[in-house]
Protein backbone atom coordinates (compact mmCIF):
# COMPACT_ATOMS: atom_id res chain seq x y z
CA UNK A 1 0.00 0.00 0.00
CA UNK A 2 1.37 3.42 -0.96
CA UNK A 3 1.11 5.38 2.26
CA UNK A 4 2.95 8.48 3.45
CA UNK A 5 3.31 6.67 6.77
CA UNK A 6 5.79 3.84 7.35
CA UNK A 7 4.72 0.44 8.67
CA UNK A 8 5.73 1.20 12.24
CA UNK A 9 3.68 4.41 12.31
CA UNK A 10 0.73 2.54 10.85
CA UNK A 11 1.14 -0.23 13.41
CA UNK A 12 1.08 2.29 16.29
CA UNK A 13 -1.87 4.05 14.67
CA UNK A 14 -3.76 0.80 14.29
CA UNK A 15 -2.91 -0.53 17.76
CA UNK A 16 -2.04 2.46 19.91
CA UNK A 17 -0.40 1.60 23.26
CA UNK A 18 -1.45 3.05 26.61
CA UNK A 19 -4.75 4.58 25.53
CA UNK A 20 -7.49 5.66 27.91
CA UNK A 21 -7.67 7.57 31.16
CA UNK A 22 -6.22 7.17 34.65
CA UNK A 23 -8.61 7.86 37.52
CA UNK A 24 -7.17 10.39 39.98
CA UNK A 25 -4.01 10.98 37.98
CA UNK A 26 -0.98 12.57 39.66
CA UNK A 27 -0.53 14.78 36.63
CA UNK A 28 -2.57 15.49 33.53
CA UNK A 29 -2.69 17.86 30.59
CA UNK A 30 -4.56 18.52 27.35
CA UNK A 31 -3.06 20.16 24.29
CA UNK A 32 -4.91 21.25 21.19
CA UNK A 33 -3.62 22.56 17.92
CA UNK A 34 -5.63 25.32 16.30
CA UNK A 35 -4.16 24.73 12.85
CA UNK A 36 -5.05 21.08 12.58
CA UNK A 37 -7.75 20.90 15.24
CA UNK A 38 -6.13 17.89 16.81
CA UNK A 39 -6.33 17.43 20.54
CA UNK A 40 -4.53 15.11 22.91
CA UNK A 41 -4.86 14.44 26.67
CA UNK A 42 -2.30 12.68 28.82
CA UNK A 43 -2.51 11.22 32.34
CA UNK A 44 0.34 10.25 34.69
CA UNK A 45 0.84 8.12 37.79
CA UNK A 46 4.19 8.92 39.38
CA UNK A 47 5.96 7.10 42.22
CA UNK A 48 6.20 9.72 44.99
CA UNK A 49 9.63 8.53 46.14
CA UNK A 50 11.50 7.69 42.96
CA UNK A 51 9.55 10.10 40.68
CA UNK A 52 9.35 7.27 38.17
CA UNK A 53 6.37 7.28 35.78
CA UNK A 54 4.57 4.09 36.82
CA UNK A 55 1.61 4.48 34.54
CA UNK A 56 0.81 6.71 31.62
CA UNK A 57 -2.23 6.89 29.37
CA UNK A 58 -3.29 9.15 26.53
CA UNK A 59 -6.40 10.02 24.54
CA UNK A 60 -6.37 11.48 21.05
CA UNK A 61 -8.84 13.38 18.93
CA UNK A 62 -6.51 13.48 16.04
CA UNK A 63 -5.05 12.18 12.83
CA UNK A 64 -2.81 9.17 12.36
CA UNK A 65 0.39 11.04 13.11
CA UNK A 66 -1.05 12.38 16.35
CA UNK A 67 -2.25 8.95 17.50
CA UNK A 68 1.00 7.19 16.59
CA UNK A 69 3.13 9.81 18.37
CA UNK A 70 0.91 9.61 21.46
CA UNK A 71 1.45 5.89 21.45
CA UNK A 72 5.25 6.04 21.09
CA UNK A 73 5.68 8.88 23.57
CA UNK A 74 3.87 6.94 26.28
CA UNK A 75 6.06 3.93 25.58
CA UNK A 76 9.20 6.06 25.75
CA UNK A 77 8.14 7.79 28.98
CA UNK A 78 6.89 4.78 30.92
CA UNK A 79 9.45 3.66 33.52
CA UNK A 80 11.50 6.84 33.23
CA UNK A 81 11.77 9.45 35.98
CA UNK A 82 9.92 12.69 35.33
CA UNK A 83 13.24 14.49 34.85
CA UNK A 84 14.27 11.99 32.19
CA UNK A 85 10.85 11.98 30.56
CA UNK A 86 10.59 15.73 30.14
CA UNK A 87 13.78 15.69 28.10
CA UNK A 88 12.23 13.46 25.42
CA UNK A 89 12.19 15.46 22.21
CA UNK A 90 9.99 15.36 19.15
CA UNK A 91 13.07 14.24 17.22
CA UNK A 92 13.42 11.18 19.48
CA UNK A 93 9.75 10.33 19.21
CA UNK A 94 9.83 10.71 15.44
CA UNK A 95 13.00 8.59 15.18
CA UNK A 96 11.47 5.91 17.39
CA UNK A 97 8.65 5.77 14.85
CA UNK A 98 11.07 5.57 11.93
CA UNK A 99 10.17 9.07 10.72
CA UNK A 100 6.98 11.03 10.08
CA UNK A 101 5.84 13.05 7.04
CA UNK A 102 7.04 16.65 7.44
CA UNK A 103 3.62 18.17 6.79
CA UNK A 104 2.27 16.21 9.77
CA UNK A 105 4.99 17.36 12.17
CA UNK A 106 2.79 19.80 14.05
CA UNK A 107 0.16 17.14 14.77
CA UNK A 108 2.81 14.98 16.41
CA UNK A 109 4.59 17.82 18.24
CA UNK A 110 1.36 18.12 20.20
CA UNK A 111 1.81 14.64 21.63
CA UNK A 112 5.30 15.56 22.85
CA UNK A 113 4.14 18.86 24.32
CA UNK A 114 1.34 17.20 26.24
CA UNK A 115 3.81 14.94 28.03
CA UNK A 116 5.84 17.98 29.15
CA UNK A 117 2.68 19.78 30.22
CA UNK A 118 1.47 16.80 32.22
CA UNK A 119 4.84 16.57 33.99
CA UNK A 120 4.71 20.31 34.66
CA UNK A 121 1.21 19.87 36.04
CA UNK A 122 2.53 17.10 38.30
CA UNK A 123 5.42 19.26 39.50
CA UNK A 124 3.19 22.21 40.22
CA UNK A 125 0.71 20.11 42.16
CA UNK A 126 3.47 18.47 44.18
CA UNK A 127 5.49 21.57 45.01
CA UNK A 128 8.37 20.61 42.79
CA UNK A 129 8.62 23.84 40.88
CA UNK A 130 12.13 25.09 41.49
CA UNK A 131 11.92 28.44 39.75
CA UNK A 132 9.22 30.21 41.69
CA UNK A 133 8.33 33.10 39.42
CA UNK A 134 5.33 35.16 40.57
CA UNK A 135 2.35 34.67 38.28
CA UNK A 136 1.81 37.60 35.94
CA UNK A 137 -0.90 38.49 33.47
CA UNK A 138 1.46 37.33 30.73
CA UNK A 139 1.82 33.88 32.29
CA UNK A 140 -1.95 33.55 32.66
CA UNK A 141 -2.49 34.67 29.08
CA UNK A 142 0.08 32.16 27.82
CA UNK A 143 -1.75 29.38 29.57
CA UNK A 144 -5.13 30.51 28.27
CA UNK A 145 -3.69 30.13 24.78
CA UNK A 146 -3.99 26.42 25.39
CA UNK A 147 -7.73 26.67 25.98
CA UNK A 148 -9.68 25.97 22.82
CA UNK A 149 -12.62 28.05 21.72
CA UNK A 150 -14.83 25.33 20.23
CA UNK A 151 -16.81 27.86 18.23
CA UNK A 152 -13.80 28.74 16.09
CA UNK A 153 -11.45 25.80 16.53
CA UNK A 154 -8.81 28.29 17.70
CA UNK A 155 -7.61 29.16 21.18
CA UNK A 156 -9.54 31.58 23.38
CA UNK A 157 -6.84 34.26 23.31
CA UNK A 158 -6.54 34.31 19.52
CA UNK A 159 -10.32 34.51 19.21
CA UNK A 160 -10.51 37.49 21.61
CA UNK A 161 -12.58 35.75 24.27
CA UNK A 162 -10.32 36.96 27.09
CA UNK A 163 -11.55 40.40 28.04
CA UNK A 164 -9.79 40.95 31.36
CA UNK A 165 -7.20 39.29 33.58
CA UNK A 166 -6.67 40.46 37.16
CA UNK A 167 -4.26 38.94 39.69
CA UNK A 168 -4.52 39.91 43.35
CA UNK A 169 -2.96 37.98 46.23
CA UNK A 170 -3.24 34.46 44.90
CA UNK A 171 -6.58 35.06 43.18
CA UNK A 172 -6.89 35.20 39.40
CA UNK A 173 -10.02 36.76 37.93
CA UNK A 174 -10.71 36.22 34.23
CA UNK A 175 -13.51 37.88 32.30
CA UNK A 176 -14.64 35.98 29.22
CA UNK A 177 -16.45 37.78 26.42
CA UNK A 178 -19.37 35.38 26.14
CA UNK A 179 -22.80 35.22 27.71
CA UNK A 180 -22.90 32.85 30.68
CA UNK A 181 -25.72 30.97 28.97
CA UNK A 182 -23.63 30.20 25.89
CA UNK A 183 -23.48 26.48 25.11
CA UNK A 184 -19.70 26.37 25.43
CA UNK A 185 -19.40 28.74 28.42
CA UNK A 186 -19.06 25.99 30.98
CA UNK A 187 -16.59 23.92 28.97
CA UNK A 188 -14.36 26.95 28.45
CA UNK A 189 -14.60 27.91 32.13
CA UNK A 190 -13.59 24.45 33.33
CA UNK A 191 -10.73 24.27 30.89
CA UNK A 192 -9.45 27.73 31.84
CA UNK A 193 -9.61 26.99 35.59
CA UNK A 194 -7.73 23.75 35.11
CA UNK A 195 -4.91 25.47 33.25
CA UNK A 196 -4.45 28.24 35.85
CA UNK A 197 -5.16 26.70 39.26
CA UNK A 198 -2.06 24.54 39.31
CA UNK A 199 0.25 27.59 39.27
CA UNK A 200 2.24 27.47 42.51
CA UNK A 201 1.16 30.86 43.90
CA UNK A 202 -2.49 30.72 42.86
CA UNK A 203 -5.16 29.68 45.37
CA UNK A 204 -8.30 30.57 43.50
CA UNK A 205 -9.46 31.13 39.93
CA UNK A 206 -12.63 33.12 39.30
CA UNK A 207 -14.12 33.06 35.82
CA UNK A 208 -16.75 35.66 34.94
CA UNK A 209 -18.77 36.16 31.78
CA UNK A 210 -19.80 39.41 30.17
CA UNK A 211 -23.59 38.82 30.35
CA UNK B 1 -5.39 -7.06 -6.01
CA UNK B 2 -7.44 -7.27 -2.86
CA UNK B 3 -11.12 -6.43 -2.94
CA UNK B 4 -11.65 -2.69 -3.13
CA UNK B 5 -14.75 -0.93 -1.85
CA UNK B 6 -14.63 2.26 -3.86
CA UNK B 7 -17.00 4.90 -2.52
CA UNK B 8 -15.25 8.00 -3.82
CA UNK B 9 -17.11 8.26 -7.11
CA UNK B 10 -17.43 12.04 -6.82
CA UNK B 11 -13.66 12.27 -7.21
CA UNK B 12 -13.21 9.86 -10.13
CA UNK B 13 -14.98 6.79 -11.44
CA UNK B 14 -13.96 3.44 -12.88
CA UNK B 15 -14.21 3.43 -16.67
CA UNK B 16 -17.05 1.36 -18.12
CA UNK B 17 -15.79 -1.30 -20.56
CA UNK B 18 -18.51 -0.30 -23.03
CA UNK B 19 -17.00 3.18 -23.08
CA UNK B 20 -13.54 1.83 -23.76
CA UNK B 21 -14.93 -0.34 -26.56
CA UNK B 22 -16.13 2.66 -28.54
CA UNK B 23 -12.94 4.60 -27.84
CA UNK B 24 -10.40 1.93 -28.89
CA UNK B 25 -10.99 2.13 -32.68
CA UNK B 26 -10.40 5.87 -32.51
CA UNK B 27 -6.89 5.26 -31.24
CA UNK B 28 -5.98 2.48 -33.70
CA UNK B 29 -8.13 2.78 -36.82
CA UNK B 30 -9.59 6.27 -37.11
CA UNK B 31 -6.83 8.09 -35.26
CA UNK B 32 -6.44 11.14 -37.48
CA UNK B 33 -7.40 14.71 -36.74
CA UNK B 34 -10.86 15.86 -37.69
CA UNK B 35 -10.56 17.49 -41.08
CA UNK B 36 -13.08 19.49 -43.06
CA UNK B 37 -15.32 17.64 -45.49
CA UNK B 38 -12.72 18.38 -48.17
CA UNK B 39 -9.97 16.45 -46.37
CA UNK B 40 -8.93 12.82 -46.64
CA UNK B 41 -11.42 10.11 -45.79
CA UNK B 42 -9.88 9.21 -42.44
CA UNK B 43 -10.15 12.81 -41.30
CA UNK B 44 -13.71 13.13 -42.52
CA UNK B 45 -14.62 10.00 -40.56
CA UNK B 46 -12.94 11.42 -37.47
CA UNK B 47 -14.89 14.63 -37.92
CA UNK B 48 -18.10 12.66 -38.18
CA UNK B 49 -17.32 10.78 -34.99
CA UNK B 50 -16.65 14.06 -33.17
CA UNK B 51 -19.81 15.71 -34.51
CA UNK B 52 -21.89 12.71 -33.60
CA UNK B 53 -20.57 12.73 -30.01
CA UNK B 54 -21.21 16.45 -29.77
CA UNK B 55 -24.74 16.14 -31.01
CA UNK B 56 -25.60 13.34 -28.57
CA UNK B 57 -24.20 15.22 -25.58
CA UNK B 58 -25.96 18.43 -26.60
CA UNK B 59 -29.19 16.48 -26.92
CA UNK B 60 -28.79 15.13 -23.40
CA UNK B 61 -29.08 18.75 -22.22
CA UNK B 62 -31.86 19.60 -24.68
CA UNK B 63 -29.42 21.79 -26.61
CA UNK B 64 -28.33 22.11 -30.25
CA UNK B 65 -25.06 20.61 -31.49
CA UNK B 66 -23.44 23.99 -32.02
CA UNK B 67 -24.07 24.90 -28.37
CA UNK B 68 -21.77 22.23 -26.92
CA UNK B 69 -18.01 22.58 -26.93
CA UNK B 70 -15.51 20.00 -25.75
CA UNK B 71 -12.85 20.87 -23.17
CA UNK B 72 -10.29 18.93 -21.15
CA UNK B 73 -12.67 18.59 -18.20
CA UNK B 74 -14.78 20.52 -15.73
CA UNK B 75 -11.90 22.70 -14.51
CA UNK B 76 -11.29 24.02 -18.01
CA UNK B 77 -15.01 24.42 -18.69
CA UNK B 78 -15.53 26.55 -15.60
CA UNK B 79 -12.36 28.55 -16.28
CA UNK B 80 -13.65 29.28 -19.76
CA UNK B 81 -17.12 30.21 -18.50
CA UNK B 82 -15.90 32.69 -15.90
CA UNK B 83 -12.79 34.09 -17.57
CA UNK B 84 -14.33 33.97 -21.03
CA UNK B 85 -17.36 36.02 -19.95
CA UNK B 86 -15.14 38.39 -17.95
CA UNK B 87 -12.89 38.92 -20.97
CA UNK B 88 -15.82 39.48 -23.31
CA UNK B 89 -17.96 41.71 -21.09
CA UNK B 90 -15.51 43.25 -18.60
CA UNK B 91 -14.99 46.44 -20.53
CA UNK B 92 -18.40 46.48 -22.21
CA UNK B 93 -20.80 45.86 -19.36
CA UNK B 94 -19.07 45.73 -16.01
CA UNK B 95 -16.66 43.98 -13.72
CA UNK B 96 -18.90 42.31 -11.14
CA UNK B 97 -19.55 38.59 -10.65
CA UNK B 98 -21.49 36.55 -8.11
CA UNK B 99 -20.53 33.00 -7.12
CA UNK B 100 -21.67 30.88 -4.20
CA UNK B 101 -19.35 30.18 -1.29
CA UNK B 102 -19.53 26.43 -1.83
CA UNK B 103 -18.44 26.27 -5.47
CA UNK B 104 -15.78 23.77 -6.40
CA UNK B 105 -12.23 25.09 -6.83
CA UNK B 106 -12.30 25.84 -10.60
CA UNK B 107 -15.10 28.39 -10.14
CA UNK B 108 -13.86 29.68 -6.80
CA UNK B 109 -10.27 30.17 -7.91
CA UNK B 110 -11.23 31.57 -11.32
CA UNK B 111 -13.23 34.16 -9.38
CA UNK B 112 -10.23 34.92 -7.16
CA UNK B 113 -7.98 35.29 -10.20
CA UNK B 114 -10.46 37.73 -11.72
CA UNK B 115 -10.47 39.70 -8.48
CA UNK B 116 -6.72 40.16 -8.86
CA UNK B 117 -7.37 41.49 -12.35
CA UNK B 118 -9.71 44.20 -11.13
CA UNK B 119 -13.07 42.45 -11.07
CA UNK B 120 -15.18 42.42 -7.93
CA UNK B 121 -16.80 39.21 -6.78
CA UNK B 122 -19.55 38.64 -4.25
CA UNK B 123 -19.46 35.24 -2.57
CA UNK B 124 -23.05 34.27 -1.90
CA UNK B 125 -23.95 32.69 1.45
CA UNK B 126 -25.70 29.36 1.80
CA UNK B 127 -27.96 28.11 4.59
CA UNK B 128 -27.29 25.22 6.95
CA UNK B 129 -28.29 22.70 4.32
CA UNK B 130 -26.22 24.28 1.58
CA UNK B 131 -28.92 26.16 -0.35
CA UNK B 132 -28.02 29.63 -1.61
CA UNK B 133 -29.88 32.61 -0.25
CA UNK B 134 -32.10 33.65 -3.18
CA UNK B 135 -33.13 36.98 -1.69
CA UNK B 136 -29.51 37.87 -1.14
CA UNK B 137 -28.75 36.88 -4.73
CA UNK B 138 -31.40 39.27 -6.03
CA UNK B 139 -30.05 42.02 -3.81
CA UNK B 140 -26.49 41.48 -5.01
CA UNK B 141 -27.23 41.78 -8.74
CA UNK B 142 -26.15 45.21 -10.01
CA UNK B 143 -26.20 46.86 -13.44
CA UNK B 144 -22.51 46.00 -13.81
CA UNK B 145 -22.98 42.31 -12.91
CA UNK B 146 -21.87 40.18 -15.86
CA UNK B 147 -22.17 36.64 -14.53
CA UNK B 148 -23.73 34.57 -11.77
CA UNK B 149 -22.08 31.19 -11.27
CA UNK B 150 -23.93 28.83 -8.97
CA UNK B 151 -23.39 25.10 -9.13
CA UNK B 152 -26.13 22.58 -9.72
CA UNK B 153 -25.08 19.90 -7.19
CA UNK B 154 -22.38 20.22 -4.57
CA UNK B 155 -19.18 18.18 -4.81
CA UNK B 156 -18.92 17.50 -1.08
CA UNK B 157 -22.35 17.61 0.51
CA UNK B 158 -24.49 16.86 -2.56
CA UNK B 159 -26.98 19.70 -2.08
CA UNK B 160 -28.90 20.49 -5.29
CA UNK B 161 -29.61 24.18 -5.87
CA UNK B 162 -32.88 25.50 -7.25
CA UNK B 163 -31.21 26.47 -10.52
CA UNK B 164 -34.60 26.93 -12.20
CA UNK B 165 -35.37 29.82 -9.86
CA UNK B 166 -31.81 31.16 -10.00
CA UNK B 167 -31.85 31.05 -13.81
CA UNK B 168 -35.12 32.95 -13.96
CA UNK B 169 -33.82 35.63 -11.61
CA UNK B 170 -30.69 36.05 -13.74
CA UNK B 171 -32.53 36.15 -17.03
CA UNK B 172 -35.04 38.71 -15.73
CA UNK B 173 -32.17 40.89 -14.64
CA UNK B 174 -30.24 40.40 -17.86
CA UNK B 175 -27.29 38.62 -16.27
CA UNK B 176 -25.60 35.52 -17.68
CA UNK B 177 -25.94 32.38 -15.57
CA UNK B 178 -23.33 29.61 -15.43
CA UNK B 179 -23.87 26.38 -13.50
CA UNK B 180 -21.27 23.73 -12.71
CA UNK B 181 -23.14 20.46 -13.32
CA UNK B 182 -20.12 18.17 -12.88
CA UNK B 183 -21.90 16.21 -10.16
CA UNK B 184 -25.40 16.27 -11.61
CA UNK B 185 -25.09 15.79 -15.37
CA UNK B 186 -27.18 12.70 -16.30
CA UNK B 187 -27.86 12.11 -12.59
CA UNK B 188 -30.33 14.95 -11.99
CA UNK B 189 -32.66 16.28 -14.72
CA UNK B 190 -31.22 19.32 -16.45
CA UNK B 191 -32.81 20.64 -19.66
CA UNK B 192 -31.94 24.02 -21.15
CA UNK B 193 -35.47 24.29 -22.58
CA UNK B 194 -36.98 24.46 -19.12
CA UNK B 195 -34.16 26.11 -17.18
CA UNK B 196 -32.88 29.56 -18.08
CA UNK B 197 -29.16 28.86 -18.12
CA UNK B 198 -26.45 30.21 -20.42
CA UNK B 199 -23.41 28.11 -19.57
CA UNK B 200 -23.14 24.59 -18.13
CA UNK B 201 -20.00 22.75 -17.07
CA UNK B 202 -20.08 18.97 -17.51
CA UNK B 203 -17.45 16.24 -17.33
CA UNK B 204 -17.03 12.56 -18.19
CA UNK B 205 -14.89 11.63 -15.20
CA UNK B 206 -17.85 11.43 -12.80
CA UNK B 207 -19.87 9.21 -15.18
CA UNK B 208 -17.60 6.18 -15.70
CA UNK B 209 -16.24 7.93 -18.76
CA UNK B 210 -12.65 8.79 -19.58
CA UNK B 211 -10.64 11.37 -17.66
CA UNK B 212 -9.50 14.49 -19.48
CA UNK B 213 -12.68 15.23 -21.39
CA UNK B 214 -15.46 17.61 -20.43
CA UNK B 215 -17.76 20.06 -22.03
CA UNK B 216 -19.29 23.47 -21.79
CA UNK B 217 -22.79 24.25 -22.97
CA UNK B 218 -22.82 27.73 -24.41
CA UNK B 219 -26.28 29.04 -25.22
CA UNK B 220 -26.50 30.44 -28.73
CA UNK B 221 -25.75 34.15 -28.71
CA UNK B 222 -23.82 34.13 -25.43
CA UNK B 223 -20.91 36.55 -25.46
CA UNK B 224 -17.83 34.51 -24.64
CA UNK B 225 -14.16 35.12 -25.44
CA UNK B 226 -11.74 32.25 -25.94
CA UNK B 227 -9.02 31.82 -23.34
CA UNK B 228 -7.13 28.96 -25.01
CA UNK B 229 -5.47 30.07 -28.21
CA UNK B 230 -4.69 27.52 -30.85
CA UNK B 231 -6.49 26.51 -33.99
CA UNK B 232 -10.10 27.22 -34.81
CA UNK B 233 -11.47 24.15 -33.09
CA UNK B 234 -14.69 24.11 -31.09
CA UNK B 235 -16.38 26.97 -32.99
CA UNK B 236 -13.23 28.99 -32.39
CA UNK B 237 -13.87 28.98 -28.65
CA UNK B 238 -11.18 26.53 -27.63
CA UNK B 239 -8.01 25.93 -29.56
CA UNK B 240 -6.20 22.62 -29.29
CA UNK B 241 -6.14 19.08 -30.62
CA UNK B 242 -9.58 17.50 -30.66
CA UNK B 243 -9.81 14.67 -28.15
CA UNK B 244 -11.98 12.51 -30.38
CA UNK B 245 -11.67 9.22 -28.46
CA UNK B 246 -12.49 11.17 -25.30
CA UNK B 247 -15.46 12.91 -26.90
CA UNK B 248 -16.87 9.64 -28.23
CA UNK B 249 -16.25 7.97 -24.86
CA UNK B 250 -17.97 10.86 -23.07
CA UNK B 251 -21.07 10.56 -25.28
CA UNK B 252 -21.22 6.82 -24.65
CA UNK B 253 -20.73 7.31 -20.89
CA UNK B 254 -23.62 9.77 -20.77
CA UNK B 255 -25.80 7.40 -22.77
CA UNK B 256 -25.15 4.50 -20.39
CA UNK B 257 -26.64 6.36 -17.43
CA UNK B 258 -30.26 5.32 -16.97
CA UNK B 259 -33.05 6.50 -14.71
CA UNK B 260 -33.03 3.04 -13.09
CA UNK B 261 -29.36 3.38 -12.28
CA UNK B 262 -29.95 6.73 -10.61
CA UNK B 263 -32.71 5.17 -8.51
CA UNK B 264 -30.35 2.36 -7.53
CA UNK B 265 -27.63 4.85 -6.51
CA UNK B 266 -30.13 6.86 -4.47
CA UNK B 267 -31.21 3.66 -2.70
CA UNK B 268 -27.60 2.93 -1.71
CA UNK B 269 -27.12 6.55 -0.62
CA UNK B 270 -30.27 6.41 1.52
CA UNK B 271 -29.19 3.09 3.01
CA UNK B 272 -25.90 4.64 4.12
CA UNK B 273 -27.57 7.74 5.58
CA UNK B 274 -30.26 5.75 7.40
CA UNK B 275 -28.05 3.00 8.75
CA UNK B 276 -25.31 5.34 9.93
CA UNK B 277 -27.79 7.72 11.60
CA UNK B 278 -29.57 4.84 13.32
CA UNK B 279 -26.60 2.78 14.36
CA UNK B 280 -23.94 5.32 15.22
CA UNK B 281 -24.70 7.96 17.87
CA UNK B 282 -23.61 11.61 17.62
CA UNK B 283 -23.53 12.04 13.87
CA UNK B 284 -24.77 14.86 11.62
CA UNK B 285 -25.84 14.60 8.00
CA UNK B 286 -24.12 17.32 6.00
CA UNK B 287 -26.13 18.76 3.14
CA UNK B 288 -29.81 18.78 2.31
CA UNK B 289 -31.91 15.82 3.56
CA UNK B 290 -33.92 15.54 0.32
CA UNK B 291 -32.53 17.89 -2.30
CA UNK B 292 -29.29 16.00 -2.88
CA UNK B 293 -27.46 14.19 -5.66
CA UNK B 294 -28.29 10.46 -5.81
CA UNK B 295 -24.68 9.43 -5.28
CA UNK B 296 -23.73 11.52 -2.24
CA UNK B 297 -23.79 10.86 1.51
CA UNK B 298 -21.74 13.12 3.78
CA UNK B 299 -21.71 12.55 7.51
CA UNK B 300 -19.83 14.09 10.44
CA UNK B 301 -18.83 11.77 13.26
CA UNK B 302 -18.31 13.77 16.43
CA UNK B 303 -15.22 13.27 18.62
CA UNK B 304 -13.09 11.67 15.91
CA UNK B 305 -10.90 12.93 13.11
CA UNK B 306 -11.49 12.22 9.43
CA UNK B 307 -8.02 11.19 8.33
CA UNK B 308 -7.93 8.61 11.11
CA UNK B 309 -11.25 7.22 9.89
CA UNK B 310 -10.20 7.09 6.23
CA UNK B 311 -6.86 5.49 7.06
CA UNK B 312 -8.55 2.77 9.12
CA UNK B 313 -11.10 2.19 6.35
CA UNK B 314 -8.27 1.97 3.82
CA UNK B 315 -6.90 -1.01 5.71
CA UNK B 316 -10.14 -2.78 4.82
CA UNK B 317 -9.87 -1.71 1.19
CA UNK B 318 -12.48 1.04 1.57
CA UNK B 319 -11.92 4.32 -0.28
CA UNK B 320 -13.82 7.40 0.93
CA UNK B 321 -12.82 11.03 1.49
CA UNK B 322 -13.04 13.56 4.30
CA UNK B 323 -13.29 17.33 4.74
CA UNK B 324 -10.76 17.24 7.56
CA UNK B 325 -7.83 19.61 7.36
CA UNK B 326 -5.49 16.75 8.25
CA UNK B 327 -6.44 14.91 5.07
CA UNK B 328 -5.75 17.72 2.66
CA UNK B 329 -2.35 18.68 1.33
CA UNK B 330 -3.00 22.28 2.25
CA UNK B 331 -4.11 21.42 5.81
CA UNK B 332 -7.19 23.53 5.19
CA UNK B 333 -10.53 22.24 6.34
CA UNK B 334 -13.44 22.02 3.92
CA UNK B 335 -14.71 25.44 2.78
CA UNK B 336 -18.10 23.86 2.11
CA UNK B 337 -18.63 22.66 5.69
CA UNK B 338 -17.48 26.06 6.94
CA UNK B 339 -20.01 27.78 4.66
CA UNK B 340 -22.93 25.72 5.96
CA UNK B 341 -22.08 27.04 9.41
CA UNK B 342 -20.12 24.08 10.62
CA UNK B 343 -17.41 24.68 13.20
CA UNK B 344 -13.94 23.27 12.83
CA UNK B 345 -14.98 20.02 14.47
CA UNK B 346 -17.73 19.40 11.94
CA UNK B 347 -15.26 19.43 9.06
CA UNK B 348 -12.68 17.56 11.15
CA UNK B 349 -14.87 14.48 11.48
CA UNK B 350 -16.72 14.60 8.14
CA UNK B 351 -16.71 11.66 5.74
CA UNK B 352 -17.99 11.74 2.16
CA UNK B 353 -19.22 8.48 0.63
CA UNK B 354 -20.17 8.61 -3.04
CA UNK B 355 -21.55 5.58 -4.85
CA UNK B 356 -21.32 4.66 -8.51
CA UNK B 357 -22.37 2.10 -11.11
CA UNK B 358 -20.02 -0.60 -9.91
CA UNK B 359 -21.04 -0.53 -6.25
CA UNK B 360 -23.44 -3.10 -4.87
CA UNK B 361 -25.71 -3.04 -1.83
CA UNK B 362 -23.52 -5.79 -0.31
CA UNK B 363 -20.51 -3.50 -0.55
CA UNK B 364 -22.47 -0.66 0.98
CA UNK B 365 -23.47 -2.85 3.93
CA UNK B 366 -19.86 -3.94 4.48
CA UNK B 367 -18.76 -0.29 4.45
CA UNK B 368 -21.45 0.68 6.97
CA UNK B 369 -20.47 -2.12 9.35
CA UNK B 370 -16.79 -1.32 9.06
CA UNK B 371 -17.42 2.37 9.53
CA UNK B 372 -19.35 1.65 12.72
CA UNK B 373 -16.49 -0.45 14.08
CA UNK B 374 -13.81 2.09 13.16
CA UNK B 375 -15.70 5.04 14.64
CA UNK B 376 -16.36 3.09 17.86
CA UNK B 377 -12.68 2.22 18.20
CA UNK B 378 -11.49 5.76 17.56
CA UNK B 379 -14.04 7.14 20.00
CA UNK B 380 -12.67 4.81 22.67
CA UNK B 381 -9.35 6.61 22.55
CA UNK B 382 -10.79 10.12 22.10
CA UNK B 383 -10.73 12.58 25.00
CA UNK B 384 -14.06 13.99 23.78
CA UNK B 385 -17.65 12.89 24.11
CA UNK B 386 -17.33 10.89 27.32
CA UNK B 387 -19.06 13.02 29.96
Amino acid sequence: MASPYNDLVLEHFKNPRNTGRIEDPDGKATEGSPACGDMVSLYLKVDPKTRVIDDIKFESYGCASNIATGSIITELAKGKTIDEAKKITWQEASEALGGLPKIKAHCSVLAVEVLRSAIQNYEEKHGLVTEKVATTEEIVRKRLKKVMNPIKGLDMVATHLVKEIEITGGVVRIVIDLPETHQFANAIREDAVEKIESLWDIDQVIVEFTD
Amino acid sequence: MEKVYYLDNAAATRLDEQVLDVMTPLYFDRYSVATSEFGYSLGVEAKEALDDARSRLAQALGANSDEFIFTSGSAESSNLALKGVAKALGTKKGKHLIVSKIEDFPVLYSARTLEKEGFTVDYLDVDGEGLVDLEKLEALIKPETILVSIQHGNQEIGTIQDIGVIGTICRERGVLFHTDATHTFMRVPLDVNTIAVDLITVSAHTLHGPKGIGGLYVKKGTTLAKIMDGGFQEFDLRGGMDNIPGAVGFAKAAELVTADENIRLAAMRDHIITMVSEQIPDVILNGHPRQRTPQNANITFHYVEGESITLHLDMYGIAVSTGSACFSRSLEASHVIAAIGGDHERAHGSIRLTVGRFNTMEEVIFVEETLKKVVENLRKISPLGKE
